[in-house]
């Protein structure tokens, strides 16, 4: 069938033969082709005249069309279209949407917010998005912290207390953890008699002797430890001593370490070099305060709250 | 020196205008019977009542805003997108199911672009005549006879374009309230662009473009193509009967009936170009299957007219595959599924339709999501029990609020921590979001590889779902 068609019809040509009897056909493009090519030279200078197009020196042809935003400093300004005026505008789009939540936030109480659905969605969604940018450097995106470097907030363990009040209060005024380096006024024996008591104290494997004597050292004056983490070794909330019976490691990298004598070892250096970076800085100022009751809500969330 | 230009033969070819000639049969029939259903449903369906308690009373209304589309009974929501992927996927195949069993089909009677195409013709016939007219319409100068006829075609073609592109829209907006609202200046902006660009749209592909749109634009037309085999139905010219020993010949005396053409050797074809006269594409089917060939199948009902009149057998345009007219004595056309393809392509579409409507008819009334959280994967608590969190998301599908209560199965009882929500209520079409965490002590962690959170709608417990998720512990590396 298609040999009959090709020799019923002739392909047009271009009308040229070069080298004797090289041909080019001719299949013209459809006319609508070069309707369409108009009409997007037409849309083009439509375009040209409703959006920003020419840069003519440091200035521009704005167009005709013309948007109105809000600044940051809070004036009404209307500007040839940008898609900067349009950022503002949805930002500010965006956080009117969200106010009638904050505002709820701030006539709630705590445990109001934390016993409603609607609000407990908001919550989760509006603390993870705060959590994120403000906290998460630090306390990694799930809040599960770094061993010996910041506090894992998703444990039950609250150095500080766990009570909407205890979290509010250290989002305002931050913490500073410190433990005086004990290099200084004991001898290394008595430092690794002490590392000893502690692993005792938290059930890991431990010299049981050099454990008696840390006993006898931990409640004496000379290294003074019951001061400050009680006598049970409980740790006091009040001044953010951590409880050293319990299985939950601030400062010494026990979890990571292998071995018993590691473990220890682990120990006995916190006590021997003492801490002086268990900084956290003070939110008051840097977020309003509905962010940082946001805030207060989601870390209680996170570790179950007391 | 000769540039090759000197005999331009124009760079841009025109479109050479189509007028086609009305014809009566089968096809014909066929056609007009899908056109005037399709349009009954399409522009009547916006208009539907159903009645619902918490959206507007419109059978099938596509709720953007809403996030929703509400099909009659059914509400589907974003999470349900494997219904549109399964249709679209059912769609496809029974394209190719189809292409290979009887070519071209949807492009001849089913293709929005033919039925729009057709109804622009049947506007253009009924304002100004047959072809001859329209052909006479097309040559005279311009004059009041011409500009009102051709002025009201364009009209009338741009109406029905319009009323096109907000039909559409109404399928978005409760339909009352939008039409309305477009013509009192109300609706929303993108309301009337889509109605504009839309109803443009109609008119020039229906209107102007017809043919060059299936020709020139389409992807489908090409690809169908492909998927002919020797056995696949189509629309023939059964070139050996109508040309015979010494071509096709007009019926003049002494070759007018079948005996005489037969000694003069001449084929059945008359020659009376009926089979070009009614071709929406303009093509000549005694040239053979073609690319622009749609398979509407007006040739055969044009050719079987005239066979009739002669008293010669019809048939001599039919759907008929190349296999057959090439055998040495052709069987009576039929469809040939016999095929490994086709037998594949036919099982996929049983499968898949079969498991979109146990889907739709199996779904629950909600939708749930667990997420074990895994910043971190599990947390060791002060006395060395292990906890982990999950997040667990509740999509209500029902038409009326529902409380749903959360349970565990695998653990010990006292092991799950809901926090403050024992049960959660939410709204329909909403969702909601549950913390859920466990706690068990490191002998019993080490045990559970994996437990079942169970979600049941408060008086339906028939209706509960059980979701199965990992428990992690420092013991077990993922």
């Amino acid at each position: 069938m298609s040999e009959q068609k090709l020799q019923s019809q002739t392909v047009q040509t271009t009308g040229h033969a070069w080298d004797g009897d090289l041909q080019e056909y001719n299949n013209p493009l459809p006319v609508w082709w070069v309707y369409t090519f108009y009409a997007t030279v037409i849309f083009a200078l439509i375009y040209w005249a409703i959006y920003p197009s020419w840069p003519i020196g440091k200035d521009w042809i704005g167009g005709l069309s013309k948007i109105t935003y809000v600044n940051s400093a809070g004036e009404t300004r209307t500007h040839s279209w940008n898609t900067r005026a349009l950022l503002l505008k949805d930002l500010n789009q965006a956080a009117a949407e969200q106010k009638p939540y904050f505002d709820k936030v701030s006539a709630m109480s705590y445990e109001q917010i934390a016993k409603d659905p609607e609000m407990n969605g908001f919550i989760l969604s509006a603390g993870k998005a705060l959590f994120a940018d403000n906290c998460a450097p630090c306390h990694q995106a799930g809040g599960q912290g770094v061993v010996a470097f910041f506090p894992n907030l998703t444990d039950d363990d609250w150095l500080y207390g766990g009570s909407f009040d205890k979290i509010h209060e250290t989002l305002m005024g931050g913490r500073r953890g410190y433990m005086p380096a004990f290099s200084e006024v004991l001898a290394g024996e008595q430092i690794d008699q002490l590392a000893n008591y502690v692993a005792k104290l938290s059930g890991i494997g431990h010299d049981a002797t050099k454990a008696a004597a840390g006993d006898a050292l931990f409640h004496s004056e000379t290294a003074a430890c019951f001061y400050c983490h009680g006598g049970d070794g409980k740790g006091r909330k009040d001044i953010g001593a951590p409880n050293l019976s319990d299985n939950i490691w601030l400062w010494a990298n026990v979890p990571e370490t292998d071995a018993a004598g590691g473990k220890v070892a682990a120990i006995r250096n916190v006590i021997a070099n003492g801490l002086n970076k268990g900084v956290m800085p003070a939110w008051a100022g840097r977020l309003s305060p509905e962010q940082i009751k946001v805030l207060t809500v989601y870390v209680h969330e996170l570790g179950g709250g007391q | 020196m000769q540039t090759g230009l000197e005999d331009q033969l124009g760079l841009y070819q025109k479109r050479i205008p189509i007028f086609t000639r009305s014809v009566k049969g089968r096809f014909r029939r066929f056609k007009t019977s899908v056109l005037v259903l399709a349009y009954a449903i399409y522009f009547l369906l916006p208009w539907l009542p159903w009645s619902r308690l918490d959206a507007p009373a419109q059978a099938v209304l596509f709720d953007l805003p809403g996030r929703r589309f509400l099909i009659f009974g059914l509400t589907v929501y974003p999470q349900d997108v494997i219904w549109l992927a399964l249709l679209l996927f059912i769609a496809a195949i029974l394209l190719f199911f189809v292409t290979g069993l009887v070519g071209r089909a949807f492009c001849g009677y089913f293709c929005f672009q033919t039925l729009w195409t057709d109804f622009f013709i049947w506007i253009e016939h009924a304002i100004q005549g047959e072809r001859p007219a329209r052909v006479r319409l097309y040559r005279q100068p311009w004059n009041r006879e011409k500009v009102l006829k051709i002025g009201s075609t364009h009209a009338l073609w741009l109406l029905v374009s319009f009323w096109t592109g907000l039909t559409f829209v109404a399928y978005f907006s409760y339909a009352p309230q939008l039409v309305v609202a477009f013509f009192t200046g109300q609706a929303a902006a993108a309301a009337y662009i889509t109605v504009s660009i839309l109803a443009l749209s109609t008119y020039a592909a229906a209107g102007l473009m017809r043919e060059q749109i299936c020709t020139y634009v389409c992807p489908y037309g090409r690809f169908q193509s492909v998927m002919y085999e020797p056995e696949t139905l189509a629309v023939h010219y059964d070139a050996r009967r109508g040309e015979a020993a010494h071509g096709r010949a007009a019926a003049r005396a002494g070759q007018r009936t079948l005996a005489e053409r037969r000694d003069k050797g001449l084929g059945d074809c008359v020659d009376c170009g009926l089979c070009v006269q009614v071709c929406p594409v303009g093509i000549d089917i005694r040239d053979g299957l073609q690319y622009k060939c749609i398979s509407c199948g007006l040739c055969i009902d044009a050719c079987n007219t005239i066979m009739d009149s002669f008293s010669f057998p019809r048939g001599l345009i039919r759907y008929d595959s190349e296999k057959n007219l090439a055998a040495a004595t052709p069987a009576a056309p039929r469809v040939q599924w016999k095929r490994l393809k086709t037998i594949g392509y036919g099982a996929a579409l049983i499968l898949m339709s079969a498991y979109l409507v146990y889907s739709i008819g199996t779904r629950g009334s909600f939708d749930r999501t667990v997420n074990q959280i895994r910043q971190p994967l599990y947390v060791v608590l002060s006395n060395g029990d292990i906890r982990n969190r999950y997040q667990i998301r509740i999509t209500n599908k029902a038409a009326q609020e529902q409380t749903y209560q959360i349970s565990a199965r695998g653990i010990p009882a006292n092991a799950l921590d809901l926090g403050n929500f024992r049960e959660i209520t939410v709204k329909p079409g909403h969702s909601g979001l549950v913390q859920a965490s466990v706690r068990l002590a490191p002998a019993q962690a080490a045990r559970t590889q994996r437990f079942e959170l169970i979600i049941t709608p408060q008086g339906k417990a028939a209706e509960a779902r059980s979701e199965a998720v990992r428990f992690d512990s420092p013991g077990k590396r993922p």
